[in-house]
């Protein structure tokens, strides 16, 4: 699929883009993150699928940053904690202009910027390394204190998977980052009930997420996490909101898009064959709002 | 040498008192920040010290993110509650080539009383083998300041190794550049590599070896890696016998990089003076390294050993 560059500035966080156009973002970010593991032929589609819709939401309406220069001191920044979802950071900042389409095809493969979980080093635009779970609301916080010792006015995202919260870390950065008073830090749950082995529910039950982030003194906004519009809304409140940290806990679900990826633990990590691409493609290409 | 012993605990306070004028520092702490010395610094610099509490992970993930946002960052605590946050040592501050220093202290079985729990034997050949981490092991409160300058002054990870144990001055001037070591008495028969504790011990041990007619080569190697292949390969050469001594596992730490370096390239007789791959226990330290045989009484006598 062709794409034109984005006529978007970016670094405008007053910027005017259409839900409309959101969502025709959303499907592309979407054919990119199936193209890209039919022919990585190894990798996560599932939790990919799931966090798409914020991903765009972010980078195409709410954060201030510049495709052209990664490294702009003033941009927000989007930490991906399930660094597993990479294709779905990857497709997105692709969209944005960050780099080359034509290098989405490179994912996993030998020399590659495009690491099966994200490296920092190789590619600019990443914040953080993925991989192991747990470790990026630990990240945001060092880098939410960073920015208030600059004084700078930077926003913090940080994208956590359920299954992700089995992990002990998130729950010592869930307790320190209210002692830091940082309202500069917002954590954004994909909340998609789904792990590698099973139902979150089964696996190791986390519910009532909102209730033990609100008992660990945060501001709990919930939200629907395929749903642009109400995520662009959640986004808003967690910025009106100078009290401490902010967590949209957003339900979602695994495999958003491919009627039969979705809800399906069987596409945590399964390899896309081309037939399985081809159907599923078709389907997220149907999505397209023109 | 009978010198007054100094805390290298205190030292480490010192020193980073100072670097704190820096105003891109930043201190992490895991409630042990009175103990490693670092609550000094907090006191001097509030807005830029961050106590985690019990949270090695936390602390370790914290840094991380102070310092992909540009801070160069000191963050420690006890060695052996360091190692609860290895993943995040390998996976943030080494896999991004981060500036975090991690100064650690109550390294080695010489912690003493607090028993085998407390003791860690193995942080040398963890940290060692994670790739772009450097590795400084001090014996004294100079060699201590020195180091925590250097590591200050050089871009990128680094692991600090401090004992709990006040030790004897080794130094009073003079520079300790990363990657080098240093030869504290020359000698022709042997050469003792020793490191942090472990160096006046193998002062101790040369000087009585010295009485028996024995002329010991004593070097300091601070720096584990990058480590002093050249040093390491002229003991060799000059001396033919090498006997390595530390508070440490002797699987993976400093007898381990001198044997990688002078079995590839210049094969001498050597001995390894190391906890020998066990647990330690509660006693006082001058009790456990006898016991362990770290003592300057073990290297004597494996020096005696092997000139025979």
């Amino acid at each position: 699929m062709t794409q034109t560059p984005r006529q978007i500035d970016f670094t405008d966080p007053d910027r005017k883009v259409s839900l409309a156009e959101l969502k025709s973002i959303a499907s592309a970010v979407r054919h990119d993150i199936i193209a890209m593991l039919g022919e990585s032929k190894s990798g996560h589609p599932g939790g990919s699928l799931s966090c798409t819709d914020i991903l765009v939401s972010l980078y195409f309406k709410k954060m201030r940053h510049d495709p052209s220069n990664p490294k702009w001191p003033m941009r927000d920044r989007l930490l991906l904690s399930k660094g597993h979802a990479a294709p779905a950071l990857y497709a997105t900042l692709s969209e944005a202009g960050y780099f080359a389409k034509s290098e989405l095809s490179t994912l996993r493969k030998l020399n590659t910027r495009l690491q099966g979980h994200p490296d920092p080093t190789k590619l600019p635009g990443v914040e953080i390394p993925g991989g192991p779970e747990g470790i990026g609301l630990s990240e945001g916080i060092g880098m939410a204190i960073a920015s208030n010792i600059e004084r700078d006015g930077v926003k913090i995202y940080v994208i956590l998977g359920d299954g992700e919260l089995d992990e002990g870390e998130i729950w010592e950065a869930a307790m320190a980052a209210p002692k830091f008073r940082l309202s500069n830090l917002v954590a954004i749950v994909d909340l998609n009930g789904l792990q590698q082995e099973g139902r979150t529910g089964d696996i190791m039950p986390s519910s009532p997420v909102p209730e033990k982030f609100r008992a660990f003194n945060w501001n709990v906004i919930e939200t629907d996490g395929n749903d642009i519009d109400s995520v662009l809304g959640a986004l808003e409140n967690a910025g009106k909101n100078t009290s401490g940290p902010t967590v949209i806990i957003a339900k979602t679900t695994k495999g958003k898009g491919v009627s039969f990826m979705e809800n399906n633990v069987e596409y945590h990590s399964k390899t896309l064959t081309p037939e399985l691409v081809e159907a599923a493609l078709k389907q997220v290409d149907g999505q397209r709002v023109v | 040498m009978d010198a007054a012993k100094e805390s290298l605990r205190e030292a480490y306070g010192a020193v980073l008192e100072e670097i704190g004028s820096d105003i891109n520092v930043a201190v992490v702490g895991a409630d042990t920040t009175e103990s490693l010395c670092t609550s000094g610094f907090g006191k001097k610099y509030p807005s830029r010290f961050f106590n985690v509490g019990i949270a090695e992970q936390n602390m370790v993930g914290i840094s991380a993110g102070l310092a992909l946002y540009g801070k160069t960052v000191f963050c420690g605590t006890y060695s052996v509650f360091m190692e609860r946050a290895i993943d995040q040592i390998r996976n943030t501050i080494a896999y991004c080539n981060l500036d975090v220093k991690m100064v650690c202290s109550h390294a080695g079985i010489s912690v003493g009383p607090d028993g085998g729990s407390h003791q860690t034997i193995e942080d040398i050949a963890i940290m060692r083998s994670i790739p772009r981490m450097s590795v400084m092991v001090p014996s004294d409160a100079y060699s201590t300041k020195m180091l925590v300058h250097q590591a200050y002054s050089t871009k990128g990870p680094f692991y600090i190794r401090l004992s709990r144990s006040s030790l004897p001055a080794q130094y009073r001037s003079g520079e300790m550049p990363i990657g080098k070591s240093n030869v504290i008495m020359e000698g022709s028969d042997i050469s003792i590599l020793a490191c942090g504790i472990m160096v006046p011990e193998a002062l101790a041990a040369a000087q009585e070896l010295q009485k028996e007619g024995i002329s010991s080569r004593v070097i300091d190697m601070y720096s584990i890696k990058p480590i002093d292949t050249a040093a390491i390969l002229q003991a060799a050469k000059d001396t033919g016998r090498i006997i390595t001594a530390e508070d440490h596992n002797i699987i993976g730490g400093l007898g381990s990089a001198v044997a990688e370096t002078i079995s590839t390239a210049h094969p001498v007789k050597l001995g390894m003076i190391g906890v020998k791959d066990r647990f330690g226990e509660s006693g006082t330290p001058q009790e456990l390294m006898a016991k362990y045989n770290i003592s300057s009484l073990d290297i004597i006598n494996m020096a005696k050993g092997m000139m025979q």
